[in-house]
């Protein structure tokens, strides 16, 4: 066990290094540099002179050699230091932080909706007798797949917050105004659970062991809930991680949307100014976040599942 | 620049009558009527996030509104006239080379924290601006040139160039060069952004969450604002929420619905609905360079002056501002918006002449090809643009322009690129056209865009008969000289067609009935002290 966790580590190391390292090249490979970004302040034409671009250049480091300033990034980063952002000044960390709750607030309602409606949703498909309601739930997945995050959320603010005056169209002091943005974040991802789950479960339900648990004289629920759903749950799980990032990426168009504060519109920002500090900051989080989920729910998995055992690539499963 | 929009889809729900002409255009001022009232709150929507809430940090977008508020300046300009009257300064005395200007500092303004706005005050502002460089883009490069502030006595401060800055005084009247005490101008940048910014105008600041919101809220004991303003002393407004809302859409139906008061950035296609349904449309032309293509003479095709004028011939600015724009819109009628301190009305050059601009094609050489597209020595009349989405409408009225040059022959390829690296872009060259515009109340912006030391984005060799114009403007301080000069530079643009000007950007904003005299300032921003709800 303490091997296979060592191993992972590895292995997320090098993933996150191979972000970083990416993240690193694209920003450099662009036409521009975020100084001369700020000082043509959005296109029009200021006359700010070369040597005031070559100073503020000199501040950010951005004049020295190209591999220096890698290598200096990446050592800074390996203590948690990304530098300063070029925009305001601040620390990276502390930018990050800063709008990480508003987004951990959101993620966390949209996560919690999305397991909850979707594993309804596919636990009632494939419990429903009546034909014509078991195909009508079972194609509302594949809607909320389909439907845009962004004309979805437009939609909801129209219809709820303007048409009927239920609920604020933006703000982030007011719990009132968390539900449609959740909501609209929810709507994927539940979508993609409720679509893994019901396949799952439709498999489970006819497996030897649910015919065996009837046969002793299991109820229906007992049949359903009790045996077939647990082992069903263990494909929706492994993709958790990849919907954690789905719903970390979703966050800059609701974020956007719902004029919320938060990780999506300060990447959206960063991008935009070409803000290497602080994209670079960004994207090492983002992966971060990503690897531990990953790996969580590797471990998690042997406890829903007795047949998967964890072990190191040596060991034969 | 013009309002920042996210390059997320046309807004898919609120297109319906999108750009039905009605007859109701916009007013030139806040809705009036009735005795103001003091007291109440003001809630608006921003189309974007202010980043830095230091007004002279800041850049140059709608975003400035919260910062506008916080700061003074030592003139204001009377938006109707052009004339520079006092605010801070009671009155000032500019050198008739325009190198040294003294101003005469009024004694009872004091800064939020106490300290008083006086003539040593003055001085550590420029310093700090000049020392601030590239992160205070448009106030050093009012203050190019300087040599430094001398305290004469504890009101009277004399600022001084090692070259003519005719523009400097009206520099003065700008947020950029709005004045700040001692607490903020002695910190480095970045501990000045989204704290710390201490002004002595009529609102104070009391929080700015980035991407979320700006509040200020009154200054009790404010009694120094400008002459131009309805009323002395405090604001009526206790308290200003500016809720920053990204998607137009959703600013429109926060209006509609209530929950805010009035919003920036106003789409074209939602301002006939508010129209009906009882809000104010309140527009004013931003002064400075309409939106248009300049030329990048470096290139062969556009080297040729007959081309360049026959595609400002070739471009029907009436139908452009018809169709992808609305009525608070005007096509362009000079070099330089109407709204400009020194404007020349050169509408008799603008027109729309294909006849004219295909006879002067045929006599360059230029002959119908196969596909249409217009051929000499083998090579196709294929121009492209540069542009980037500053500007939500800017897509469309290409395209539009795109069939407009068609129809004479000329082949316009679009190439877009990010705001990010328009300007690095630009600087590379490889293009004809750039699409572009700016914001500036004073005409020294056509200096900065077409002198060959400055951005130069038409490429133009030194000493060309308009580099003369632009500099002379500059050098005087008399404003008749100075109109002068700035008509010829106008004239001579036009004339060489090194700049096409095709629209005038104009700054929309919608606002609820109970809201009164929310009044623009010369540069088109917002101006709330004399601003009051019922």
């Amino acid at each position: 066990m303490a091997r296979y966790v060592a191993w992972r580590l590895a292995q997320s190391a090098l993933v996150l290094w191979a972000a970083f390292t990416v993240a690193f090249a694209a920003l450099y490979l662009l036409p521009s540099d975020p100084v001369s970004i700020m000082a043509a302040g959005g296109g029009e034409a200021n006359a700010v002179s070369d040597e005031q671009i070559a100073d503020l250049q000199r501040v950010h480091g951005l004049d020295r050699p190209l591999w220096e300033q890698y290598l200096d990034r990446l050592g800074n980063a390996l203590t948690g230091d990304f530098g300063l952002s070029v925009q305001t000044g601040d620390p990276v960390t502390e930018v990050i932080a800063e709008a990480l709750p508003g987004t951990l607030q959101l993620a966390g309602a949209a996560l919690v909706l999305a397991v909850a409606g979707g594993a309804g949703l596919a636990l009632l498909a494939t419990w429903t007798r009546a034909r014509w309601l078991r195909q009508v739930l079972l194609s509302l997945p594949a809607l909320g797949v389909s439907a845009p995050t962004f004309w979805v959320g437009l939609l909801l603010v129209q219809l709820v917050s303007f048409r009927w005056g239920l609920l604020p169209a933006f703000g982030q002091e007011d719990w009132r105004a968390l539900v449609l943005p959740a909501v609209t974040l929810a709507l994927p991802t539940g979508a993609v659970l409720a679509q893994i789950f019901a396949r799952s479960l439709r498999t489970a339900l006819v497996e030897p062991y649910a015919d065996t648990a009837r046969a002793k004289g299991a109820s229906r629920a007992r049949v359903h809930f009790g045996h077939a759903a647990p082992n069903a749950a263990v494909p929706p799980l492994t993709v958790t991680a990849v919907l954690l990032g789905n719903v970390l990426s979703g966050s800059v168009v609701v974020e956007t949307v719902f004029s919320r504060s938060g990780l999506g519109r300060t990447t959206a920002a960063a991008v935009d100014a070409q803000d290497i500090p602080l994209v670079l900051g960004i994207v090492a989080f983002g992966a971060a976040v990503y690897v531990v989920a990953n790996l969580l729910v590797d471990l998690a998995h042997p406890l829903l599942d007795p047949r998967v055992t964890v072990g190191g690539p040596a060991v034969a499963a | 620049m013009a309002r920042r929009r996210l390059a997320l889809p046309a807004v898919l729900l609120f297109a319906a009558g999108a750009l039905a002409a009605t007859g109701c255009g916009a007013s030139e001022s806040g809705a009036g009527g009735g005795t103001p009232e003091a007291g109440g709150e003001l809630t608006f929507a921003l189309a974007s996030d202010p980043g830095c809430v230091d007004p002279q940090q800041q850049g140059n977008n709608d975003a400035i509104y919260p910062a506008r508020q916080l700061v003074d300046s030592l003139t204001d300009e009377d938006p109707e006239t052009g004339d520079i009257v006092p605010w801070l300064a009671e009155s000032w005395e500019v050198s008739e080379d325009a190198r040294s200007f003294t101003f005469h500092i009024r004694d009872d303004a004091t800064f939020s924290d106490g300290t008083p706005v006086d003539a040593e005050a003055v001085r550590a502002n420029f310093d700090s601006i000049v020392e601030l460089g590239a992160r205070a883009a448009l106030g050093s490069s009012y203050l190019a040139g300087y040599e430094g502030t001398t305290v004469d006595d504890t009101h009277t401060a004399t600022v001084t160039f090692a070259e003519p800055n005719g523009q400097f005084l009206r520099a003065t009247t700008t947020f950029s060069l709005g004045l700040l005490a001692e607490a903020t101008t002695s910190l480095p940048p970045e501990e000045r952004c989204t704290d710390n910014i201490v002004g002595s105008g009529p609102f104070v600041l009391d929080e700015y969450r980035p991407n979320e919101v700006v509040v200020e809220t009154r200054r009790e004991d404010y009694a120094w604002g400008s002459s131009l303003w309805r009323h002395e002393g405090p604001a009526y407004l206790e308290r200003l929420t500016f809720e920053v809302i990204p998607e137009s859409g959703v600013r429109t139906g926060a209006l509609r619905s209530g929950q805010v008061d009035a919003i920036g950035g106003v789409a074209p296609q939602d301002e006939a609905g508010l129209d009906d349904g009882g809000f104010t449309v309140q527009s004013r032309v931003n002064p400075g360079l309409p939106f248009g293509l300049t030329a990048n003479i470096s290139r062969p095709a556009v080297s040729d002056q007959a081309v360049r004028r026959a595609v400002l011939l070739a471009i029907d600015r009436q139908e452009v501002v018809d169709t992808v724009l609305s009525p608070s819109f005007r096509p362009a009628t000079s070099t330089l918006a109407h709204t400009t301190d020194t404007y020349l009305d050169l509408s008799a050059e603008l027109t729309h002449d294909t006849a004219e601009a295909e006879r002067l094609l045929d006599e360059a050489g230029w002959r119908p090809g196969p596909d249409g597209v217009r051929v000499k020595d083998g090579e196709p009349l294929t121009l492209t643009v540069l542009w980037a989405e500053n500007f939500g409408p800017n897509e469309n009225a290409l395209q539009l322009i795109q069939q407009q040059l068609r129809a004479i022959g000329v082949d316009l390829t679009l190439r877009s690129t990010s705001i990010a690296e328009f300007t690095a872009l630009r600087e590379e060259g490889d293009f004809d056209y750039t699409w572009g515009n700016a914001t500036r109340t004073d005409p020294d912006i056509l200096r900065t865009q077409f002198s060959a030391g400055l951005v130069n984005v038409a490429r133009l060799p030194d000493g060309s008969p308009l580099e003369e114009a632009l500099q002379a403007q500059n050098a005087v301080a008399d404003p008749e000289a100075r109109a002068e000069h700035s008509a010829a530079a106008q004239r001579l643009v036009l004339e060489e067609a090194y700049s096409v000007p095709v629209f005038e950007l104009t700054t929309v904003l919608g606002i609820a009935d109970h809201v009164h005299d929310l009044d623009f300032e010369a540069s088109s921003r917002i101006q709330l002290h004399d601003t009051w709800v019922s």
